[in-house]
């Protein structure tokens, strides 16, 4: 049996890579109407299940929030998506035909997968314009980068996002200089500036003021039909403000998944997680 | 023309190519066509100097490349000089012909002396400038390229990395200290007498090399401007800074790392070449540990992350260096220590710090502009 899986895959994979360049030119296939699919996800670290049978569907252009308390494994599951940790058994993939399992994390970058963390990491050192200009889709490769030049459109692009994240007057900054709120914005401008298909949003509004918020609200909620967004937040008003489905994650695994209103007349979640 | 553009907004590099252009012109000037009875002659023997300092000059751009922009801490790249310096030795070596001691035409002395019959298959092919002069940038190239494939891939990083690049050129120094090498054991490569036809003695030929080298410096310095101001050059500071959000980005860090880190020990390379003719013998002894980390602190001296401040750097450093072992050769490495930790704890951005404003509040965005 699980020779034959082996022989599957590796059949798979061909199917992929055979014809392919790179990592680049694959598109998911949406046929079924999901973006993404975790299926059966499990992860522990030193025997602390961090993730346990965990199942989680994305609809193509769905903006979903994710909610949990601490230590939930949100931000697991987000590593696991982006490759950067791997899970102990289950499957990941993107759309039904792209194995997240076997692509390195640049690679899901290229294929449309695009991450804001937790903790905002600009690169401080560049000015705003420059930080957006990294993060532009493009060819990524050693020499095309030496010898990249900024076209008219791809200029266009960058003050288009400029505009849209609000840092506009700030462009020529160095991104060290700008504040925690206008920092969370610029992550998500490069995030923008990737073009995905699928944006995953860790805690935008940690330590943001109430206007910051709703700026930020607005701003997911205008990426949402022409991206997928799976935004993490603790802050209670903020989900309500711009999702249409939750899903609760307790321990690792699913609790609750719904509209707003029916997580949070749920009495599991209630004990678990809202009751607190 | 890219490598010109490069320039824009380096004010310092621009005054230092200035500077070492005006060298350039005045140096020949003083040593061939003043009267060395004159007070304004230049000896042969200062030339020499200050072309050695210039290829250290160049050395320590490769470095600060690496180490400034790239935050590769590299305390090798001593290995990747001499690697030059030995190619264009065994050049040297095959010009000596039937002029050795043991006038044997194929064979250098020191082969014969090991009673060796024919020349090694990696000694062919070095009578030929141009063959040494593509190993001189090649073999370095290649070395780094295989070590970094390895260590990169694996993601060896920071205090790690700059350790396993010290094993490197030890093991090297051992390696090249053994006769059966075929490199000239401890003594290593000496007696040269031409390089392309000019006797290396004579002053034009001296002139002729201090010319060639302040000529790499400035190609050199120019090429890596050309790197650090393009958009790769932005990628290796944000791999710098933070290097797992490059990652998500979609760069190949380890092959930005690569390739930079390769460029880089070519450029060192070439230095190497340029330095062993000047002093006229290349022996393990460039390998040694401390070499590399000598160079790393000229750079930290001069100011890293900004190119021109590892040119000022390598020369004051040198040239301090000179002036110390003439006067009180115990002395240096404990000058040289103190300097280190006063900079680092008073100049965190070595000597050109204290000249440089940011110029990057300015408002004209000079490398984004298409
Ligand atoms: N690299 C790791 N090593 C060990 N434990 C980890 C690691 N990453 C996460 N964990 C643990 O897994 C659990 C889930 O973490 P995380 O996904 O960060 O939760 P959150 O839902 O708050 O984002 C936590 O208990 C955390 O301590
Ligand atoms: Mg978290």
């Amino acid at each position: 049996m699980k020779a034959l899986r082996q022989i599957q895959k590796a059949m798979r994979r061909d199917r992929q890579f055979g014809l392919m360049h790179s990592a680049r030119d694959m598109a998911p296939d949406v046929s079924h109407g999901e973006l993404l699919y975790l299926e059966d996800l499990n992860l522990s670290f030193d025997g602390f299940k961090a993730i346990d049978d965990l199942s989680f569907y994305l609809e193509a252009g769905e903006l979903r929030c994710v909610i949990g308390p601490n230590g939930a494994g949100k931000t697991t599951m987000m590593d696991i998506i982006t490759g950067k940790t791997r899970p102990d058994s289950g499957s990941a993939s993107f759309g039904l035909n792209i194995d997240l399992l076997e692509l390195s994390e640049s690679e899901i970058a290229e294929i449309g997968i695009g991450r804001k963390f937790q903790k905002p990491t600009v690169f401080e050192c560049h000015r705003v314009i420059e930080n957006l200009e990294l993060a532009m889709a493009g060819d990524k490769r050693v020499f095309p980068t030496l010898f990249a030049k900024l076209t008219g459109e791809q200029r266009d692009r960058i003050d288009d996002v400029l505009g849209i994240i609000g840092l506009t007057e700030h462009a020529y900054r160095d991104a060290g200089a700008l504040s925690h709120g206008q920092k969370q914005w610029l992550e998500i401008g490069m995030l923008l500036m990737q073009d995905p298909l699928l944006l995953l949003v860790d805690e935008p509004v940690a330590g943001m003021t109430h206007q910051e918020m709703d700026r930020t609200a607005e701003l997911l909620r205008s990426l949402a039909g022409n991206h997928s967004v799976v935004v993490v937040e603790h802050d209670m008003e903020f989900v309500r403000a711009i999702a249409k489905r939750v899903t609760v994650l307790h321990r690792g695994r699913v609790l609750a998944e719904g509209t707003m209103d029916q997580i949070q007349n749920d009495p599991k979640v209630i004990e678990v997680y809202l009751g607190e | 023309m890219g490598f010109i553009r490069a320039l824009k907004g380096d004010t310092g590099g621009q005054i230092m190519l200035f500077l070492l252009g005006l060298v350039a012109i005045v140096v020949p000037i003083l040593n061939l066509w003043v009267p060395a009875s004159s007070p304004w002659y230049l000896s042969t023997y200062t030339v020499t100097l200050l072309g050695k300092y210039l290829t250290y000059a160049l050395l320590a751009v490769a470095v600060d490349l690496v180490w400034g922009y790239l935050g590769i801490l590299s305390l090798g790249h001593g290995a990747f000089f001499a690697l030059g310096g030995y190619a264009m030795g065994m050049y040297l070596m095959r010009q000596i012909g039937e002029r050795g001691v043991y006038g044997n035409p194929e064979l250098p002395d020191f082969m014969v002396f090991l009673d060796w019959s024919e020349l090694p298959w990696f000694w062919y092919g070095f009578d030929q400038f141009w063959f040494a002069a593509l190993m001189v940038v090649l073999v370095p190239g290649l070395l780094a390229f295989v070590f970094g494939w390895l260590a990169f891939r694996s993601r060896v990083t920071g205090v790690y990395l700059s350790i396993i690049t010290q094993a490197l050129t030890y093991a090297l120094m051992l390696a090249f200290f053994r006769n059966e090498m075929g490199f000239g054991g401890n003594n290593g490569l000496t007696d040269f007498k031409d390089i392309l036809g000019f006797d290396l003695r004579s002053d034009g030929t001296r002139i002729g090399l201090f010319l060639a080298s302040a000529a790499a410096l400035a190609l050199g310095y120019l090429a890596c401007r050309f790197v650090v101001s393009s958009r790769l050059g932005r990628v290796a500071v944000a791999i710098r800074d933070a290097e797992a959000r490059v990652r998500f980005l979609g760069y190949r860090v380890e092959r930005v790392k690569l390739w930079i880190f390769s460029f880089s020990a070519a450029l060192a390379g070439v230095a190497g070449a340029l330095y062993v003719p000047q002093v006229g013998i290349i022996n393990p002894g460039e390998f040694a540990p401390l070499n590399s980390i000598e160079l790393v602190i000229w750079v930290a001296i001069g100011g890293r992350f900004t190119l021109y401040g590892a040119v000022l750097g390598a020369i004051l450093v040198n040239y301090a260096k000179t002036y110390f072992t003439g006067v009180m050769p115990e002395a240096w490495l404990f000058a040289l220590g103190g300097l280190f930790v006063l900079v680092t704890l008073l100049l965190p951005k070595g000597i050109v710090g204290l000249f440089a404003r940011r110029k990057r509040s300015t408002a004209q965005p000079a490398d984004v502009t298409p």
